[in-house]
């Protein structure tokens, strides 16, 4: 492995999104964004819904888009697991769109007998969702 | 003998029912290829999993959660995936028999089961089943794998039950499956210690806490396992269904055969039985 470079491996349960090396990984986790570079000691941490940034050799940051999961870091090693991650070329911004409608009236309505704290995550999705596939 | 025309209607009846089984063989074949690359898609998440909780397991002393406390056993649970039609041989049966066989001391045991060839055969056993699934054996997606993963973390945080097992059966080759029943929780974080390459000695950060991501990582990973087995079972029973059908097809070829030979004979005796009888009427051995 090149010097001062660490390897990143995105997997979620239907696929492997990423499997390269990076110069630095900035990713949100419940407690605050990180970023981890070559030689960071062991971590293990709870990601939160948001972007995830790859910086490589000085190119344009790639971004991916992970909803959750959680990441393992090894000196060398990155290993984030999420339900669900996609590039944001990838996103639908329609049915985004139209999975945040829903999700509003779910919480706008009548709140009885629904799933508040689904509810609400969908829509965070769906936010996200939009804002990096108009991008 | 059975006549001529009887035979006829039997062989083309054999030979329609040829063409079905063909037809599902084949189609049973394609989703089979389908099915094995998704099953081969879902298994570095699966693989990556352990190895994260291998390595939590060594990286933190002497962690204690509920969901890997072993407590006293009043209750069990079982989930048993299954498929929701027949025709693939013994696929069904197989494992159903090796549920059964898991809580034959536990009638109380509370039971899962995914595929209406399940709800049918535990039913029939009078066995206590709090929820089924069926239309996701064929194709499952890892939100049904979340419904009944968060369905059982929650029996088993109540504490309605102390011991989950899945029901499932293991992907050998297209050919040879095996039913296996394995314990998802408690889980047994004894049979991690030997995964991780970490060295135990080199100190390990958790964000926010030790206890947070565990309580993060477990339910994930009952529900990786919990998905594993439904892809693996899918598989399994296209597998079991194909190699159903393809034998099936082969034994309506044999059948075919065998009629026609006897179609065969009862049109010569027919000959022969009008010859004789003309050669009688003519007269010519008087």
């Amino acid at each position: 492995m090149a010097e001062n470079k660490i390897r990143l491996r995105i997997v979620t349960p239907v696929r492997e999104l990423y499997n390269d090396e990076a110069d630095m990984v900035i990713m949100r986790s419940t407690s605050g964004d990180i970023g981890i570079m070559h030689g960071h000691q062991p971590l293990t941490t709870t990601l939160g819904y948001g972007v995830l940034k790859i910086m490589k050799d000085g190119e344009d940051d790639v971004k991916a888009v992970v909803f959750g999961g959680y990441v393992d870091v090894q000196p060398e090693c990155i290993t984030i697991l999420s339900d669900a991650a996609e590039w944001p070329d990838e996103i639908d911004v329609k049915r985004a769109e139209e999975a945040k409608e829903r999700a509003e009236r779910r919480l706008n309505g009548n709140r009885e007998g629904i799933d508040i704290l689904r509810a609400e995550l969908a829509l965070r999705r769906a936010l996200i969702r939009i804002d990096e596939g108009k991008r | 003998m059975a006549s001529m025309r009887d035979i006829k209607r039997r062989i083309k009846s054999v030979k329609s029912t040829q063409q079905i089984t063909k037809a599902m063989y084949l189609v049973a074949s394609s989703k089979l290829t389908r099915a094995k690359s998704r099953l081969a898609d879902t298994r570095p998440f699966f693989n990556e999993t352990r190895k994260v909780i291998a390595n939590i397991v060594k990286g933190a002393k002497g962690i204690s959660h509920p969901y890997i406390e072993q407590r006293d056993v009043n209750n069990i649970g079982l989930i048993v995936l299954t498929g929701d039609r027949g025709l693939c041989g013994g696929y069904n049966q197989n494992v159903m028999k090796a549920g059964l066989n898991a809580i034959k001391d536990r009638p109380e045991a509370k039971v899962i089961t995914v595929g209406s060839k399940g709800r049918e055969f535990f039913g029939r056993q009078k066995k206590n089943i709090i929820n089924s699934y069926t239309g996701i054996s064929e194709k499952p997606t890892y939100e049904d794998a979340l419904k009944i993963g968060r369905e059982v973390l929650e029996l088993y945080a109540k504490g309605e039950v102390d011991e989950v097992y899945l029901a499932y059966t293991q992907f050998v080759s297209t050919l040879v499956s095996e039913p296996k029943v394995i314990k998802i929780l408690p889980v047994d974080v004894e049979e991690f210690k030997n995964e991780s390459s970490v060295d135990s000695n080199s100190l390990m950060m958790f964000e926010p806490s030790e206890e947070e991501v565990l309580e993060y990582v477990i339910p994930k990973y009952v529900n990786t396992v919990i998905f594993g087995a439904l892809v693996e079972s899918a598989v399994c029973e296209l597998g079991a269904r194909m190699t159903a059908m393809d034998s099936a097809s082969e034994n309506a070829q044999e059948m075919i055969e065998k009629l026609d030979l006897m179609y065969n004979r009862a049109r010569q005796g027919a000959i022969t039985q009008e010859i004789t009888e003309i050669v009688g009427g003519s007269g010519i051995y008087n």
